[in-house]
């Protein structure tokens, strides 16, 4: 059985979506800040992955995708480490990671 | 002449007054006392010799071949410049009705400063609150005065004008905690204002069409030329000239420029010499000081507006000539305040108040004369007008003087508070009565000839003017006798427990009684025509002189006098009679003709209730209301649109995630139904 | 080379200023300093006035004089100009005697450090502007001077004072946005061969006459709001009110002559064919200010609402005068407007001490003040009187001036408008002599103001100097006249048949 097997683009693009998604879904929905931050981290894997799956399937000879994903991965990092900061002070102050609740700043 | 004195005689009270005024409170008041009246003494010697050259010394300056007196210039210093041609000048105008008001103002000035050391002080000499303060405001006021008289443009007048009028505020409400004496004050000065509202439109008009501020331009001494008399000397004559031509071109409402011009000018003289309906004032000014009441409310100030009349006469007779009404103008508000505030004196209470009321009456009277000389009369209305008005202040002061000095010893302004007075106070009893007699026109004191001279050229004008004012004149001989017998006679005068009789003033009070009272027996000898007439030519009014009008004018004084001793001088039943007989004309004439409340009426219910107060309203609520509702609408809207602005992430990615899918499925929908 | 421009040292020294008050430690350092540096600009204002009189003894006759330039951003042609007339520098001057005298008015002021930064900040805003002949820099300068004033109400006021200084700031900034439009449309629609910000080239060369009417109704408005014309002058009875001595007195005395200078330098000076044209407007609108302001003030009871009501009617006044387009009605203006800078930042200074001492202004609550404190009795006295128009005090000279001036302009149309604004003289003797009889004179109203003192030594400095510069251009008119009437007879003016 000559089954050659062969990889398509839309083999990745189809779990990226569905991880997007899941990220979009998670955002909306969770009151939690861990978990938001979770679901955010989720659709930026998400869009990581496309810039890869694109770069290696559109441009192969390129590694502009690549960079950018790095970039990308290195600057994730960071945020979700201002963002636990945050978190975890927003946490001290008001014994809460619930957003619904954290509303002294607003207006 | 050399310019140094006249300077001085300005700069000697400018400098008395800031000198008074900034270090007075480290003198004492008698030092200032003395400072005051020296200062005031070395400006009365001054200006007696300034008037002394100007009249006698014959230089070609002031008087030229023909005897004809000049106006001279002495000195002139630009100080505002407006345009090429109109610039306010400070300078010192000599002629003779200038030279004859230095003489004025500097002596009556100067008794009044000597009196005042007297009368400001109690019974047991102790200076009053203020006394440095009181000769500062009298030295301004005299630097005021002279540098109206001697003014040589209009706009000099009209600064100087406006500061007579602060320093006369100042010196009326010189009793400033007292509430009468600060709305007095308050009232006087906001009725010359009004009334110089009109001066100064009248200014600017007459000043755009002759092109000029100068007196001299506008009306300098007649030399031979156009139309006989009113001709100006021709190298001069542009301003005139300038109002002929103007006078047909630009007219207003039926009149022509010249005459509104001139009416409005005479309406800030209305004001300053309280002519009907401006008159308001006057009485009220009576809170002041009594020095200050003889000084600015008798003899100098309120004369200003006959002065400024007679200062732009020629330009009055031009305007008649050309058929103008300027001039009846004149002489109809002088002919009716004259009848009217004699009729008001003759009932009021406060002997101030009488006196007030007979300067106005007074005051009508130069303005009449004023205004009746015409044709071959026009030199003796102008002299007679001048003439009463040197004779008036003398008589005029010494009577205030002697109210003053009453007033003093019996600490009340009312008659009621006097009575039979002649035997505790001899000198002021003889003082004022020689006073009364001069105002009532008794041969030989002074108002006899001045008013005698008014009479005759009213006689010249229309008969109906001369039966008018002799009436006047009777009236005025009426109630002067009035008072002088409540005050002096009536009955014995009762000393309350407790109180000093009343008694003859310091010397420094009755000095300058005695010296007026002399001036005023004697003042009406001097050969007025000689020196004062209003084109410089020397008119010799003797030779006029009219006996039967002299006779009548006499005998109608001499009437009116026993009419008001039967009346007044012992106490009877009779002037109560008087009053029932004729209960609504003694209830107009004892509140005024209700003047002081339609004036009330007209500020407090029009001005301040239906002007004032609306506008105020309107701005605050209508004008500030639209801005403030402009804030508020737009707070309003960021209000209602803020709830998109949550805060919440959460919220925004719904928001954006509707809207890409929206905008996706409008797109999509696009591309199927177009391409 | 910059600091060779003598000018340049008027927006120098108010930074030097900002940080010496920065360094400083203690009240007597920020008083040290506010002291120094505001004498030394009014000297060298002084300085400026005399060396301009000496250059154009010496026959300079080009219409300003010390001009310089510097590239700030030459891509928009941004440059900062400097150069003055006649004009500025009598605002210069304003300017500077105020500053100083501002400065003892706040002697005891809460917060020194930050209220007297933010006070510099304001002058260096007003002295950048007076200087300036490039608009661009004009307009910065001129928002430079303005936001400071928000903080110093808002913090240092009084009364309703977050109101107030809202309703300022915005009332001002919405007249700057207008301005801003006209300044742009300035730039580009001028004739020049080039865009430029250049006041003088602009005036060389015209303004695109398809634009002018519009720009010059902008920019007038726009000015319009500071000089406080009907109906944009609302803002100055609550700023006024609640602004702190120095600030109102700044206010009063010189912000709102930014105004009315702006309307002649920019709208007047720039495009006189539009306002040839449209002047006829505003003259009604400042026609109704000066007599409207001055009915209003009649009825006030607050001290500080008289005084800014009565600014409404005197800085009407001076752009009713500047609206007549002759010479010497806008002379009239320049002098009103320094007299009323300098007489307004009396009253208010006066103000500002009554009320810090019986801490009312409300004139029904006091009465007989003179016996209790009669220096700065007679000092309100002597302020009443120079703005009622009492000769020998400033006022008279200024409004005789513009009345005689507007009186030149012989239609009717001009004529019943003069004589409205000359009845203003009597109003304002009503409203004034109301305050002296109530506040000043009278029984006293209140017992416990009998404990009262006198004015101290800093506070007698401060108004003795305004009152000197009062009666100084009020007995010697002349030399202010000439001073400014240069400006005026200039060829931009003459080109175009305005006399």
């Amino acid at each position: 059985m000559n089954f050659e097997f062969e990889w398509n683009s839309i083999m990745f693009l189809i779990p990226s979506l569905f991880m997007f998604c899941c990220g979009v879904y998670g955002f909306l929905t969770r009151r939690n800040m861990i978990a938001i931050l979770i679901s955010l981290e989720l659709m930026l894997n998400a869009v990581d992955m496309n810039f890869v799956v694109f770069n290696r399937f559109l441009y192969p000879g390129q590694l502009d995708g690549m960079f950018f994903t790095l970039f990308a991965i290195a600057i994730a990092a960071a945020e979700t480490a201002i963002a636990i900061a945050i978190i975890i002070n927003a946490f001290r102050i008001s014994r809460d990671i619930d957003v619904k609740d954290l509303s002294k700043m607003k207006f | 002449m050399e310019a140094t004195i006249p300077v001085l005689i300005l700069a000697m009270p400018l400098l008395m007054f800031l000198f008074l005024g900034l270090f007075g409170k480290f003198l004492s008041p008698r030092v200032s006392g003395i400072i005051g009246t020296a200062g005031m003494g070395v400006v009365l010697l001054m200006c007696y010799y300034t008037a002394y050259v100007y009249f006698f010394s014959g230089s070609p300056e002031f008087i030229n071949a023909e005897g004809n007196r000049l106006q001279a210039i002495i000195c002139n210093v630009d100080w505002l410049q407006f345009t090429d041609n109109l610039i306010i000048r400070l300078g010192f105008l000599l002629d003779p009705i200038s030279a004859m008001m230095l003489v004025v103002i500097s002596t009556i000035s100067f008794m009044v400063h000597l009196y005042s050391n007297g009368y400001m002080r109690d019974h047991h000499g102790v200076y009053e609150r203020g006394f440095q303060r009181f000769y500062a405001f009298l030295a301004l006021f005299s630097f005021s005065m002279l540098g109206l008289v001697v003014a040589t443009n209009i706009f000099q007048m009209y600064i100087f004008w406006e500061l007579v009028g602060a320093s006369s505020y100042l010196l009326i409400g010189f009793y400033f905690t007292k509430p009468s004496a600060v709305a007095a004050s308050k009232k006087a000065f906001i009725v010359t204002r009004f009334a110089d509202l009109g001066f100064l439109i009248g200014i600017l008009v007459l000043s755009y069409y002759t092109g000029t501020f100068n007196f001299t331009d506008m009306t300098s001494v007649p030399v031979a030329g156009m139309n006989d008399v009113y001709a100006v000397s021709a190298e001069t004559a542009t301003g005139v000239f300038n109002i002929f031509q103007s006078k047909a071109a630009a007219g207003f409402m039926g009149c022509s420029v010249m005459t509104w011009a001139l009416v409005l000018i005479f309406m800030g003289g209305m004001g300053k010499s309280a002519m009907m309906p401006l008159h308001i004032w006057l009485p009220d000014a009576m809170e002041g000081p009594t020095p200050v009441s003889a000084l600015i409310h008798a003899a100098t100030m309120v004369v200003a507006g006959v002065y400024l009349v007679a200062r732009l006469f020629p330009l009055f007779l031009v305007n008649a000539e050309f058929g103008g009404y300027a001039l009846d103008v004149v002489t109809w508000v002088g002919a009716i305040t004259a009848a009217y505030a004699a009729m008001v004196a003759c009932t009021q209470l406060d002997i101030k108040r009488v006196l007030a009321f007979s300067t106005i009456s007074q005051i009508a009277f130069m303005m009449v004369s004023l205004g009746v000389s015409r044709e071959e009369f026009h030199n003796l209305g102008y002299m007679a007008s001048m003439f009463h008005l040197f004779t008036h202040a003398m008589f005029k002061a010494l009577l205030f003087l002697g109210a003053g000095a009453l007033i003093h010893a019996v600490g009340s302004n009312d008659y009621t508070d006097m009575h039979g007075l002649r035997k505790h106070m001899p000198i002021t009893h003889i003082t004022f009565l020689i006073g009364c007699l001069s105002i009532a026109g008794i041969i030989p004191f002074s108002g006899f000839f001045s008013k005698d001279e008014i009479l005759s050229s009213c006689f010249g004008n229309s008969i109906f003017a001369y039966v008018w004012m002799s009436a006047v004149a009777a009236l005025t001989a009426f109630y002067m006798f009035r008072l002088y017998f409540l005050i002096f006679w009536w009955k014995e005068h009762k000393v309350h427990e407790g109180h000093h009789a009343p008694k003859d003033q310091p010397w420094t009070m009755t000095l300058p009684l005695i010296i007026l009272a002399v001036v005023a027996t004697l003042c009406g000898l001097i050969p007025f025509g000689n020196y004062v007439t209003w084109d410089g030519h020397p008119y010799d009014f003797m030779a006029h002189f009219n006996w039967t009008i002299a006779g009548i004018s006499l005998a109608v004084a001499v009437i009116a006098i026993l009419v008001a001793a039967r009346m007044y001088k012992t106490e009877n039943p009779l002037p109560a009679k008087m009053r029932q007989a004729m209960p609504r004309l003694w209830d107009w004439c004892r509140n005024r003709f209700y003047f002081d409340e339609l004036y009330m009426f007209i500020t407090h219910k029009i001005i301040f209730d239906k002007i004032c107060r609306p506008i105020a309203w309107f701005d605050r609520h209508i004008i500030d209301g639209t801005m403030d509702g402009l804030a508020t609408i737009t707070n309003k809207a960021s209000y209602a649109i803020r709830g998109l602005q949550s805060g919440n992430t959460q919220n925004y990615v719904w928001v954006y995630l509707i809207g890409a899918l929206a905008l996706g499925g409008v797109t999509v929908a696009v591309i199927f139904l177009f391409c | 080379m910059l600091f060779s421009n003598i000018l340049i040292y008027f927006v120098v020294i108010p930074l030097l200023m900002l940080g010496g008050l920065a360094l400083c430690r203690n009240i007597k350092q920020i008083r040290a300093v506010a002291v120094v540096g505001s004498t030394i600009l009014t000297g060298l204002s002084v300085y400026l006035l005399v060396d301009y009189l000496g250059l154009r003894a010496a026959g300079e006759s080009a219409p300003m004089l010390y001009c310089d330039s510097w590239t700030w951003f030459r891509d928009l042609n941004i440059n900062l100009s400097v150069g003055v007339d006649g004009v500025s520098i009598a605002m210069l001057l304003l300017s500077s005697i105020i500053l100083f005298t501002g400065s003892f008015a706040s002697w005891k002021i809460e917060q020194p450090k930050a209220f007297f930064l933010w006070l510099v900040l304001l002058s260096t805003g007003v002295f950048g502007f007076f200087i300036s002949v490039d608009l661009f820099t004009m307009f910065m300068f001129y928002e430079v001077a303005l936001i400071p004033m928000y903080l110093l109400i808002g913090v240092w006021g009084s009364g309703n004072k977050n109101y107030s200084a809202m309703k300022l700031t915005l009332m001002l900034m919405g007249g700057s946005a207008f301005l801003m439009i006209g300044l742009i449309g300035i730039y580009y629609q001028s004739n020049a061969p080039e865009h430029t910000w250049d006041l003088l080239k602009i005036a060389e060369y015209g303004v695109n006459a398809d634009w002018q009417n519009f720009l010059f109704v902008v920019t007038f408005v726009g000015f319009g709001v500071l000089g406080a014309m009907f109906p944009f002058h609302t803002w100055s009875p609550d700023g006024h009110a609640s602004a702190p001595t120095a600030v109102s007195m700044l206010h009063a005395g010189v912000l709102m002559k930014l105004g009315g200078y702006g309307c002649f330098r920019v709208s007047m000076y720039l495009m006189p064919e539009a306002a040839n044209e449209l002047a006829w407007i505003f003259l009604i609108l400042t026609g109704i200010s000066v007599v409207y302001g001055a009915f209003s003030a009649c009825v006030q009871t607050d001290l500080k609402y008289i005084n800014a009501y009565s600014s409404v009617s005197h800085c009407g006044l001076v752009l009713f005068a500047i609206l007549m387009l002759n010479t010497t009605a806008m002379t009239g203006a320049v002098m009103q407007m320094l007299s009323h800078g300098l007489m307004t930042a009396l009253f208010f200074a006066l103000i500002g001490m009554i009320y810090g001492r019986t801490h009312t202004r409300d004139i029904r609550e006091m009465g007989g003040l003179m016996r209790i404190m009669p220096y700065l009795s007679v000092c309100y006295v002597i302020a009443g009187m120079a703005s009622l128009g009492l000769p020998g005090l400033s006022g008279f000279v200024a409004e005789m001036t513009i009345f005689v001036g507007s009186f030149q302009e012989a239609d009717t149309f001009h004529r019943v408008f003069t004589i409205v604004a000359c009845c203003s003289i009597v109003i304002t003797a009503v409203y004034i002599l109301r305050v002296v009889g109530k506040l000043l004179f009278g029984p006293v109203q209140d017992e416990h103001h009998r404990q009262l003192t006198d004015a101290t030594w800093w506070e007698r400095l401060s108004t003795a100097t305004l009152i000197v510069c009062v009666a100084a251009i009020g007995c010697f008119p002349n030399f202010f006249a000439n001073l400014i009437k240069f400006t005026f007879d200039g060829a931009i003016f003459r080109a175009i048949g305005l006399n």
